[in-house]
């Protein structure tokens, strides 16, 4: 049986492409700036914590322009709540298809997870634009990029599943995704460094998130940055823990989806 | 080793209510395990969930190839069925064996977006239903044929007339090329042109390239017209299992054993036994648009109950009320007594084509609910009129009995 979903899973990787173009295509239709918005939207945050925490609050940058240490915050903060969002509200969004068609339901979360990585293309867009600005160019950290983009999304969809299955159930955490993300872009280091922060060091590397945004700024900060294990390590394991019991919930709830939805 | 393509084996779908309404917020849950508590604390022993068998122990074989009906009346199983067998939803006991692809068609239109064009639909859909990219451009043009839209294919579907809509959406399931299809009642909608065209698709579908298809419908005549066997569901129960003139038999008989209605209100000092509709048609009976539409309300008296005064509730088949009548309204009055009675109503069908419920109640001298049961009987609306005029697809839900002075 498990066999047999996982091989369904790969049959259907087309629908996944497909369900994320329908959702990124239909989107920006009938909006004036269209995906304008994709770089609108992160920028205005970025301009705001730049001036809140770099200018108004006076936080220190380590010696980097701050606007640009916001900026590659953003661009990870970015990842993880659009990805989680999305997953989050799926399968609801789909109940109508959940009800009447068969299909590996992971499809569906997994699909929304390429509409986030697709803004995450706009925003990265901003931040070479940023970076070359900022004359903050990258060195050979940057090659484990990847690495961190892929703990990201995994963080994300291990909590996500969790949530989009929940979600199923209990309408409550429509409601109350959005409001955690709100409160989770200040419990994060997204406007401000870590490094600086000797008393809530311990308490925010909890954060799943910390960890990610500490190694996106070592990464692309240039190489002077040090790597901050103390978070990495608390990171690694929320992701584990998380990807594993969200699609052991996920697989568990699936079955019923269609009668609950 | 038999031939078959699809075998079902003891199978059974319990439903629990309160999956069916409420607790969708932690609030409720809450509340919910609270009663529960309580209910355990004061040493209250009923059952605290009510439990419903959608599908009780079913068994069956379908030998590729072929065409079978599902009939039944609404809340037979019918729909849980099929849902079990296209994997949507997992039964709670019992196995099915499937031979080959299965696709099925549940609703029309599942899964299209009002946004996407009619070209962006086709791709989509098909990929909901598994087909990859290249196999739905190998059939784009002939989807494109069937559903006659070539002139739209660049328009967001959401300017679709309805028609337009239920026949490309028709048409791609019809070309999925499954080696099992499932086909709910989605000929309901549509003119009866394109009827004809999906009927005559579908036998096409069986008989020219062998599949197996597994067809359920309220029009009893396409029962009749496409399958060789039917299986009538009761209760969730197979009640027969044959060739199609039998079934029909079985299910339009007369019912010896009275419906379980489902008594919704009232204090019960009178009690609706039976209802009746008169018309053609056997267990759903048919009526043309103004044609007369028979009611009666067989029902038991206790000698409190006093005076009484029935009314009836028309339901469309998307559960909103329609029309109501009270007995009041033609000032007919029924004397009080004990006993059983029969209080019959009658009217010219208003109702536009389609599927419609009658639910029936019985007040006493002041208005308050004796009795009340709800969806007891169901109707079909033919598309035509009583004097053999034939009705053309328009809007709306009633029909004008109206005089036109040119």
């Amino acid at each position: 049986m498990e066999g047999r979903y996982w091989r369904d899973l790969w049959k259907y990787r087309e629908l996944l492409g497909f369900l994320a173009w329908r959702d990124v295509k239909v989107r920006y239709q009938q909006t004036v700036l269209g995906a304008g918005w994709a770089i609108v939207q992160p920028l205005t945050s970025v301009v705001v914590f730049w001036f809140v925490f770099g200018r108004v609050a006076k936080m220190p940058s380590g010696g980097q322009s701050y606007f640009i240490v916001v900026m590659v915050g953003q661009l990870a903060w970015q990842l993880f709540a659009n990805t989680l969002s999305n997953t989050s509200g799926s399968l609801v969004a789909s109940s109508q298809l959940v009800s009447k068609v068969y299909f590996p339901r992971l499809v569906v979360p997994l699909s929304s997870v390429l509409v986030a990585l697709v803004d995450f293309l706009f925003v990265f867009g901003i931040y070479v634009i940023a970076a070359v600005w900022t004359k903050t160019m990258p060195g050979f950290h940057a090659l484990l990029l990847p690495v961190f983009i892929a703990l990201a999304l995994v963080l994300a969809i291990g909590a996500g599943l969790w949530l989009c299955a929940l979600t199923v159930r209990f309408r409550d955490f429509r409601i109350l995704v959005p409001f955690l993300l709100q409160i989770g872009v200040f419990a994060t280091p997204v406007g401000y460094r870590t490094d600086y922060l000797n008393r809530f060091k311990e308490i925010l590397a909890i954060n799943p998130m910390t960890g990610v945004i500490d190694a996106f700024r070592w990464s692309l900060l240039g190489d002077s940055e040090a790597f901050s294990w103390n978070s990495f390590i608390p990171s690694l394991c929320w992701a584990a823990v998380l990807l594993s019991t969200g699609i052991w919930y996920f697989r568990k709830t699936e079955k019923t989806f269609a009668d609950d939805i | 080793m038999s031939d078959f393509s699809i075998k079902v084996e003891g199978l059974s779908k319990l439903y629990r209510i309160s999956h069916l309404s409420g607790q969708r917020t932690v609030r409720d849950a809450v509340h919910h395990g609270a009663r529960l508590v309580w209910r355990r604390l004061r040493w209250n022993t009923k059952p605290t969930r009510e439990e419903f068998w959608a599908l009780r122990d079913v068994n069956f074989e379908l030998k590729a190839g072929e065409v079978v009906g599902i009939i039944g009346r609404n809340g037979a199983g019918k729909s849980t069925l099929l849902k079990v067998l296209s994997r949507i939803t997992e039964p709670t006991k019992g196995r099915i064996t499937l031979r080959g692809r299965i696709a099925s068609l549940l609703e029309v239109g599942t899964g299209f977006h009002p946004e996407l064009t009619g070209r962006d639909n086709i791709y989509l859909n098909g990929a909901i239903h598994g087909l990859s990219r290249a196999e739905i451009t190998r059939k784009f043009d002939q989807i494109v044929e069937f559903a006659e839209v070539s002139r739209f294919l660049d328009t967001p579907v959401k300017r679709y007339s309805s028609g337009m809509y239920v026949r490309l959406a028709f048409a791609v399931a019809a070309h999925l090329e499954p080696d099992i299809l499932i086909v709910d009642e989605v000929l309901a909608v549509g003119d009866s042109a394109f009827q004809r065209k999906c009927l005559g698709k579908i036998r096409e579908v069986s008989t020219e390239e062998g599949r197996t298809v597994l067809f359920v419908s309220h029009n009893l005549a396409s029962v009749r017209q496409l399958c060789s066997r039917a299986i009538l569901l009761e209760q969730g129960r197979v009640a027969f299992d044959g060739p199609t003139a039998e079934a029909l038999a079985a299910y339009t008989k007369p019912k010896e054993t009275k419906a379980e209605y489902k008594h919704v209100g009232g204090d019960g000092a009178a009690r609706i036994t039976h209802l009746r509709l008169l018309g053609e048609g056997g267990a759903i009976p048919v009526f043309p648009i103004f044609g007369t539409i028979r009611i009666e309300i067989e029902l038991e008296a206790k000698p409190e109950a006093g005076g009484l005064e029935c009314f009836i509730l028309i339901y469309g088949d998307d559960g909103e009320c329609v029309a109501a009548s009270f007995q009041a309204d033609s000032g007919a009055k029924s004397e009080p007594g004990a006993g059983t009675r029969v209080i019959s109503v009658e009217f010219k069908n208003p109702f536009a084509p389609g599927m419609y419920m009658v639910s029936a109640g019985i007040f006493d001298a002041y208005r308050q609910f004796h009795d009340w049961v709800e969806f007891a009987e169901t109707f079909e609306v033919l598309p035509g009129f009583s004097d053999g005029k034939a009705f053309d697809q328009r809007l709306g839900r009633i029909s004008l009995d109206a005089e036109w002075m040119p």
